[in-house]
């Protein structure tokens, strides 16, 4: 049952769904702020296939970006001229690479949390239905490629066993935000909530980490990347990311 | 069909009694007339050891070359000024990883392993392409190494396709297909710069005065003091001169400057009528002797980074393997790549 036929108790109108520009910027921020983050690692991964693997989820990512950015206005006027305040993403998405642990923990989070979000928006009709469809498949080799790092690491050596659980322990407090309702996304939060923490809780059991027993969130981080107020690295990852954008205002690449 | 048949043989036999010395003789000859015959090597055919070490030496260096050459491009990653350029350089050096993997398969047909190619690499005792120790300092020059660097690259490689040794010759046909299509992306880059603002083609000119002689220097040096041509050359790895492949991309590349609006810093540059080529100003071989030597601007930047890439993932390919050998036998038969590393 979607919400949209629920709201109306009737068929859907013919006329194409507005897209919630609110919405269409939480996500398209998510995938956007993650994908940079994740192409950081290019020439610093561990072994030649994770620089083949990290960069192919950087490209995803930036490709759901580039399709969710554009409903709602120009990918490259959003993505390089808003400042940090503007920005939509959640906090977990922002935070440094950290070794590959740190990173591998925050892509398990993340891709848990994105497949079950988009196997919700594609099986219904709303605006983000089509890209859903499409990105749901990607997503879904993400998560695998997080789950299978997790037991691998987790369930490896002393020292990876060790990085991951304070991986696991230092992001547990930005998963909280990812089930906060965001204007325009017609999904059922506290449904995808148990999902999360059930799937995510089994695959850290299988690994033998355990899970974190900190707060999901607290109340001084509690919405805040949806609401523009981000932790501190972010703004320097912007200044990077936007600064030769920037020095040419006008130009085209 | 002779041949391929008789070839056949010898190497049966070598793999069968260890092959006496006296023999050896009998395998050279079936080994010469198949690459006379333009057969294709195979790895379990008999080879002579300089063959199987020039070889070596050459894949190892082209991977390796693949593996730091991502470096100077993945220092735009973060920076690039549009979504569409960002995603064509990610996949880009997601590519040049891709082959680096390629080539470290080819080369262990010849009986190394990577990890032992990677610690020569890390080490000093293998070489990679003189051009990637020079810096990319403005976006601009990821456009010129796309068009100049892959296209000098290209010219080298095309050739390599027809290389007696099937396995390499074989992963050059992927690899070029790929290379191309970066070319040209690299040539788009710069003429939507030099078609751009003052500002932007200030860059593109810019970025091609640094990188047009490394880019000519990629083709190692003159013939005539080249130490491994002749003997490449007979054994049918190489199929044309450092020289003659210089010219062919000093000729391709003059009318594509043109096109670009873009000039090539060299004053000695016109048209030769008589020898329907273009001739070009002498090359600063001092300048690459000392990249080679390990003096160019970026030499010790680059192997550090590879090293402290390669030591800091070091506890990740000891979990991932600790992981595999707890869990070996069942359930894991679909184990990726990376946890056998």
């Amino acid at each position: 049952m979607t919400a949209s036929e629920t709201a109306s108790g009737a068929t859907v109108a013919p006329t194409p769904t507005p897209v919630p520009a609110a919405a269409a910027l939480a996500l398209g921020d998510d995938a956007l702020v993650l994908s940079h983050r994740l192409g950081e690692w290019a020439g610093h991964a561990p072994v030649l296939e994770e620089e083949v693997a990290l960069a192919n989820i950087a490209l995803d990512l930036l490709g759901q970006a580039r399709v969710l950015l554009s409903m709602t206005g120009d990918e490259d006027e959003l993505a390089y001229l808003r400042e940090e305040r503007a920005f939509r993403n959640l906090q977990l998405v922002e935070q440094p690479n950290g070794d590959f642990a740190h990173t591998i923990v925050r892509q398990l989070y993340f891709s848990t949390y994105q497949h079950l979000l988009y196997a919700e928006l594609a099986a219904g009709d709303g605006p983000f239905a089509p890209l859903a469809a499409k990105a749901v498949k990607e997503v879904a080799y993400h998560r695998d490629h997080a789950e299978q790092w997790t037991l691998r690491l987790g369930d490896g050596t002393e020292e990876s066993h060790e990085r991951m659980r304070r991986a696991c322990e230092a992001l547990w407090r930005f998963t909280g935000e990812m089930f906060r309702p965001v204007e325009g996304v017609e999904v059922d939060g506290e449904r995808m909530e148990s999902a999360w923490l059930a799937s995510v809780g089994a695959v850290l059991r299988r690994a033998t980490l355990g899970v974190p027993e900190g707060p999901r969130s607290g109340a001084w981080a509690a919405g805040a990347g949806r609401q523009g107020l981000h932790t501190e690295s972010f703004g320097r990852m912007l200044a990077e990311m936007q600064h030769l954008h920037r020095s040419h205002p006008g130009a085209s690449w | 069909m002779a041949t391929a048949a008789a070839h056949q043989t010898a190497s049966t036999q070598t793999y069968g009694t260890g092959g006496a010395v006296g023999d050896t003789t009998a395998y050279q000859s079936v080994f010469d007339a198949a690459v006379a015959a333009d057969e294709r090597i195979e790895p379990r055919d008999w080879m002579p050891d300089a063959y199987r070490a020039t070889l070596v030496r050459q894949i190892a260096q082209h991977a390796h070359s693949e593996i730091i050459g991502m470096q100077p491009e993945a220092n735009w990653i973060t920076r690039a000024p549009s979504l569409r350029r960002k995603a064509i350089l990610m996949a880009k050096v997601q590519d040049e990883a891709g082959h680096g993997l390629y080539l470290y398969s080819a080369a262990e047909t010849l009986g190394t392993s990577r990890d032992e190619l990677l610690d020569k690499l890390h080490s000093g005792r293998q070489k990679y392409s003189s051009i990637f120790n020079y810096p990319t300092l403005t976006w601009a020059d990821v456009g010129a190494i796309g068009w100049l660097v892959d296209g000098a690259a290209i010219t080298n490689q095309v050739p390599l396709c027809r290389c007696s040794y099937g396995p390499y010759a074989r992963a050059m046909v992927r690899i070029c297909k790929e290379e191309s299509f970066h070319q040209r992306q690299g040539y788009e880059l710069l003429l939507a710069l030099s078609n751009g603002t003052p500002e932007q083609h200030a860059m593109a000119q810019d970025a091609v005065d640094r990188w047009w002689w490394p880019s000519l220097m990629m083709f190692g040096p003159p013939d005539d003091e080249s130490a491994h041509s002749a003997q490449s050359m007979a054994w049918k790895i190489k199929r044309h001169s450092n020289d003659e492949l210089r010219q062919r991309f000093v000729d391709i590349c003059v009318p594509q400057a043109e096109s670009l609006g873009l000039t090539l810093p060299d004053p000695d540059l016109r048209w030769n009528e008589e020898r329907g080529h273009h001739d070009f100003g002498p090359i600063d071989w001092t300048e690459f002797k000392e990249v080679l030597k390990g003096n160019g601007p970026c030499n010790e930047q680059r192997i550090t980074q590879r090293r402290r890439a390669h030591d800091e993932g070091a506890w990740v390919r000891e979990a991932a393997a600790a992981h595999a050998a707890k869990h070996s036998a069942a359930q894991h038969t679909g184990e990726t790549g990376a946890a056998r590393a």
